[in-house]
């Protein structure tokens, strides 16, 4: 399996409106793959048509080596799924729940007991293997369902929104566990609206908006990509002018808030150098200076801003 | 993967299915309480030897039992978000339906079982008796494919809707399908009416067996039992599948 997930020119429409719009991207073997965008992007559409719940109008998805409209049920073998919304059967156990996905995937019952103990014990949840999932919190029900993703042993892990709404405890079981599970030679395709999570976890991210890409690459890229958005965070003792400050070359843009000036720049050393020689020059004290780097959720507002006015 | 590997995880869906549903509130209401009542309503008051009775009271045990589980599950699974998970695994929709239609089966062939073993009390001869039983087991899968067709639409996640629909259909098919009156006693439209309900054949094959008074003959029965059972079963798989974006989006 060179490539696990491939997707060329990838459409689904919901009546006139196209929820994924002609999207292309690969996903590299033993990667986390991050998936960023708004509220309604096309995030979980597109996760639906690469597990073969939704089947696209145009396009084609390979994933696990098969296409996942002609063979999505040799897909589905392949891939464990983390959905958006908590869905283990509330009525049964949390032992029933690992059985029946166990046995839904066709792995022999001593595997299935062998792989669900362990997984239990893993997550914290084997204490309350017996208790009906009705009575977990959020955070029991989302690792039961990493759990559940996991008892077939897939080779790629699709993952809509797993920490989301999660206690501190839980989200951080969570990504270890991810990052455990990718070190161990797992492809992951992660869904995410948290911009730290993806920095911290994904190799690389892609930012989806309107169904459309706006944009794929490592972070530490995009962030490169995005010097416009590196600034100067200085406090002064008294407030100064701005416009003195604005004057300079190298300053795309500054904003005073009360005695603390933003200045974004693309050269920072000079700006730096700038300020301390304009303190001396208006007799003001500097109180503090900050080099701040772009933030992936400054460069995914940028994007997602600059993708909207296209 | 094979149509056997398929048919074995359809076995896996029904057997969380029975764990899961039997013990539901409109399962016992409709499934052993609606017929119950409507049976005590039918014979309370009138003289009746118990022998006629039997016909009538084990068409309508399992039709009210076989279509008691069917149209509830997909609206529930739809609502609880379960359909997704299920749709995640490597198992075909139509295994999936197939399933809910054994768990259907199941609930309304074992129940339908206690008034035809107490039809053995009232001299039912063995080899009627076994003709009962493989007439039971068509028409409870068939009746349970009828239940599941039943739910594909509207697509909703209600499960009190698809029971309301259910018994729109239910009720009717009741009356016209000689439960409470022999088909021979129905003037010619009702008998026209009559022949398009599955129910017909099988109170009808009861009738030949107990009382020896059927009116179509037993091959006739048993095939138009097989032919709703292929029709249903295909109806279903089709509209669910048509139906399945939107109860997913």
């Amino acid at each position: 399996m060179a490539t696990p997930i491939e997707v060329e020119n990838l459409t689904k429409r919901f009546g006139e409106i196209a929820a994924v719009d002609h999207i292309s991207f690969k996903v590299k073997r033993g990667e986390i793959f991050g998936f960023l965008g708004p509220n309604g992007a096309g995030k979980t559409t597109t996760i639906r048509i690469l597990t073969g719940i939704l089947k696209p109008d145009e396009g084609k998805a390979i994933v696990a080596g098969y296409n996942v409209v002609e063979e999505p049920v040799k897909v589905k073998q392949c891939i464990g799924v983390v959905p958006e919304v908590s869905n283990a059967y509330v009525d049964l156990s949390a032992w029933d729940n690992l059985m029946l996905i166990g046995e839904l995937y066709g792995v022999p019952k001593r595997e299935r007991i062998e792989r669900a103990t362990k997984l239990l014990k893993e997550f914290g949840l084997y204490e309350a293997k017996n208790r009906l999932v009705r009575g977990f919190s959020k955070g029991m029900k989302q690792r039961l369902l990493l759990c559940m993703a996991l008892i077939n042993e897939p080779e790629i892990l699709f993952l809509d929104e797993p920490t989301s709404g999660l206690d501190v405890e839980s989200a951080r079981l969570l990504r270890e566990k991810i990052q455990q599970y990718n070190s161990e030679g797992k492809t992951i395709f992660l869904s995410t609206h948290n911009m730290d999570e993806a920095n911290r976890l994904c190799q690389r991210i892609a930012i989806i908006n309107h169904g459309e890409i706006a944009a794929i690459d490592t972070p530490e890229n995009l962030r490169a990509q995005s010097v416009e958005l590196q600034r100067v965070e200085v406090a002064f003792d008294k407030s100064v002018k701005l416009e003195e400050i604005s004057k300079h070359p190298e300053v795309i843009k500054a904003l005073s808030a009360g005695n603390k000036v933003t200045i974004y720049t693309a050269d920072p050393s000079s700006i730096i150098e700038f300020v301390v020689e304009f303190a001396k020059k208006c007799k003001v004290r500097i109180l503090s200076l900050n080099t701040v780097m772009p933030s992936l959720e400054d460069i995914f507002m940028k994007l997602i801003k600059e993708h909207g006015k296209k | 993967m094979s149509f056997l590997e398929q048919i074995r995880r359809s076995v896996t869906i029904s057997k969380k299915n029975i764990k899961i549903y039997y013990s539901k509130g409109p399962v016992i209401i409709f499934g052993l309480l609606f017929p119950l009542f409507l049976f005590l309503a039918y014979t309370i008051g009138r003289e009746m030897p118990t022998k006629e009775l039997m016909p009538g009271l084990i068409g309508m045990t399992t039709f009210f039992t076989s279509t008691s589980v069917g149209p509830a599950i997909i609206p529930w699974e739809t609502r609880s978000k379960t359909l997704e998970r299920l749709i995640c695994c490597p198992i075909k929709f139509w295994a999936i339906l197939i399933g809910d239609m054994l768990a259907s089966f199941t609930f309304g062939a074992t129940i339908s079982l206690i008034p035809v073993v107490i039809a053995l009390f009232y001299g039912l001869e063995l080899i009627n008796f076994l003709i009962i039983i493989l007439g039971l087991i068509l028409s409870s899968f068939c009746f349970s494919a009828l239940s599941v067709l039943l739910s594909s639409y509207p697509p909703t996640d209600i499960p009190a809707t698809a029971m309301m629909v259910s018994s729109l259909v239910k009720f009717p098919l009741v009356f016209i399908s000689g439960v409470f009156i022999p088909i021979e006693q129905l003037p010619y439209w009702g008998r026209i009416i009559s022949s398009i309900s599955p129910l017909t054949y099988f109170t009808d094959l009861v009738r030949h067996s107990i009382l020896n008074s059927g009116y179509y003959a037993l091959p006739l029965d048993f095939a138009a039992i097989i032919m709703f059972t292929a029709i249903f079963v295909y109806a279903a798989v089709k509209i669910h599948e048509r139906t399945l974006p939107k109860r997913i989006s």
